[in-house]
């Protein structure tokens, strides 16, 4: 212990040291994270309880912290593509269609109409399948076991579809400026339709098996209540405003691709509270399973990729482009500086994680801590979306 | 009445859980879903991506496709191809007297052009995020995906694969002269 690492000016790492403990003696400073299994990931909550109240909770990000901003700068258009699978593993094709998108506007871009369609087919899918496993996800927060079992027999039967064309599992890296890299098969749309009323079939279940279930009621019930005003205050977006009462839906408010020939509504709820988003989630899932149906009767043939589109060497016109669009978390924000090369100037990428966790800190003021696991799971949190 | 509805209150509360447990033991009654790999295997391998693999001449099994023109190795994002350019083939003594003669008298000599192939084309699986821009963007359709991909090793070096000998392996072909 005597070692100069214990002494005052090399205890404990910066946030340690520059947690103030409160005025009262009786309070305990406690890490949650950043291993702590509710934490999805590694994000750590520096949180000072008061018994099992807590009084201040501070996030601490950066563990996950790998650059793809920078990375951006370094690599052509094309070489960027792997990146937009690996921010947010549970909704990677969002990311994939911000860029493309981003990248599209850029360049003046066309994209055939059957890519359109098989981008919004593939990227709804990934919606439920990143719905499911926060679904099973947080209820595994909440201390039950068997749900996640049951989202994931689902999100497998996703998986095996979404494997086909795109050659992987999780990190998609499907989407290309000017239209996608395969084709959807005749197998794979007969897949899809198959799966809808499967999927229809199960929601019932679910009610009966989880929402319904009082103790889960008693865990989620006016708990973590997020005031509109406090929500728009902190820039919150996706199911966790929308909980709050607003319906604002990027496929909607800024509408891209073939969102606006579609027909879906955008599920709001009034109750503000953990259960409110909770019940948008389950909504958005009936919503995609919709959008789904009507998609893959519109779909219509041709080509998959414009011709002329952007080679490996391709040189961007210089400008400056964003592209927001509608991720399973939120307002998913690509933004693009080109200076005339073949690399981007500077790209920023704009996670909807972010805002939702930094509203966290007010919102655990003067909770328990077990319904602050509560709040953290219900805001559905992808940590290595958050640090990039 | 207080007392009633408060004890009308617990036995919903109580019947919901009922109807969960009621999900749950309709279960016990299906087939399991669980795939118990190894002795169970999925059907949809075939889509899955193992590492790549260069494809044939449709003449010359043992030969890629390939014409070095290296732009897999330009397009990797994550820099895990190395390929490198087959060398002019050694002059004959005929031809290198003629190329002297022809130094002498003046005139450049003619030289050979080199055969548009790979000499040697390395992979490095341990980077690679198998995005699949190099088999997309390969001008011939010289590289594809395996089906092998079950490939583990504990070696870091067991994952630099030779490509040009696993195409060799897979025709059944002598490694040339030369090596080995």
């Amino acid at each position: 212990m005597d070692s100069v690492f214990h002494q005052e000016p090399f205890r404990g790492d910066y946030y340690t040291r520059r947690f103030e403990p409160g005025p009262d003696d009786s309070t305990l400073i406690l890490n949650m994270g950043p291993q702590h299994p509710s934490t999805h990931g590694v994000l750590r909550v520096v949180v000072e309880l008061e018994g099992e109240y807590i009084l201040r909770a501070e996030p601490v990000l950066g563990y996950l912290h790998r650059m793809h901003e920078k990375m951006g700068e370094t690599r052509s258009y094309l070489q960027y593509m792997p990146n937009m699978g690996r921010v947010d593993y549970l909704h990677p094709l969002a990311w994939n269609h911000a860029y493309v998108c981003a990248v599209e506007k850029l360049g003046n871009i066309e994209v055939p109409r059957r890519a359109e369609f098989i981008r919004v087919i593939t990227s709804e899918l990934n919606r439920i399948s990143s719905h499911l496993l926060w679904w099973g996800a947080y209820l595994l927060d909440l201390g039950a076991f068997t749900p996640i079992m049951y989202a994931f027999e689902e999100r497998e039967r996703i998986q095996d579809l979404l494997q086909e064309p795109t050659g992987s599992r999780l990190t998609y890296s499907f989407f290309r400026p000017g239209g996608v890299a395969a084709d959807l098969s005749p197998e794979f749309l007969q897949g899809v339709r198959e799966f809808i009323p499967y999927m229809r079939s199960r929601l019932p279940m679910y009610k009966d098996l989880v929402t319904d279930n009082i103790i889960l009621r008693y865990r989620c019930e006016e708990v973590g209540e997020l005031p509109l005003d406090m929500a728009r205050r902190y820039g919150a977006s996706g199911p966790v405003l929308r909980a709050s009462g607003m319906a604002y839906d990027v496929r909607r408010a800024e509408p891209y691709s073939v969102y606006p020939e579609l027909e879906f509504a955008t599920p709001v709820s009034q109750r503000t509270d953990a259960m409110g988003r909770y019940k948008v989630r389950l909504a958005e899932i009936e919503e995609s399973l919709k959008i789904l149906e009507q998609a893959v009767e519109m779909i219509p043939e041709g080509e998959i990729l414009v011709k002329g589109a952007p080679k490996p060497r391709w040189k961007a016109p210089a400008g400056e482009v964003y592209q927001a669009v509608e991720g399973a978390r939120g307002k998913i924000g690509v933004h693009i500086l080109s200076a005339g090369s073949a690399q981007p100037y500077r790209i920023k990428l704009r996670a909807p994680g972010f805002s939702n966790l930094s509203l966290f800190a007010e919102l655990a003021k003067g909770t328990l801590l077990s319904d602050a696991v509560s709040i953290l799971g219900s805001l559905d949190l992808v940590i290595p979306e958050i640090d990039r | 009445m207080q007392a009633i509805r408060r004890k009308l209150k617990d036995i919903t509360n109580l019947w919901s859980m009922v109807k969960g447990l009621k999900v749950t033991g309709g279960q016990f009654l299906k087939p399991q879903v669980t795939v118990h790999y190894p002795r169970q295997e999925v059907a949809n391998l075939a889509s899955f991506r193992g590492p790549l693999q260069l494809v044939a001449k449709p003449k010359d099994p043992a030969k890629p496709k390939c014409i070095a023109c290296l732009m897999c190795v330009s397009v990797c994002p994550s820099g895990c191809l190395t390929v490198l350019k087959a060398k002019p083939p050694k002059p004959t003594p005929e031809e290198e007297a003629a190329a002297r003669a022809a130094l002498e008298a003046g005139e450049k000599p003619a030289k050979k052009p080199a055969p548009k192939e790979p000499s040697r084309f390395i992979y490095d699986y341990s980077l690679c995020s198998l995005c699949g821009l190099c088999a997309e963007n390969c001008p011939v359709g010289s590289l594809s995906y395996s089906e092998n991909i079950y490939l583990t090793a504990t070696d870091a070096k067991a994952f630099k694969l030779d490509l040009l000998a696993d195409l060799r392996a897979r025709a059944g072909a002598a490694p040339p002269a030369g090596e080995e």
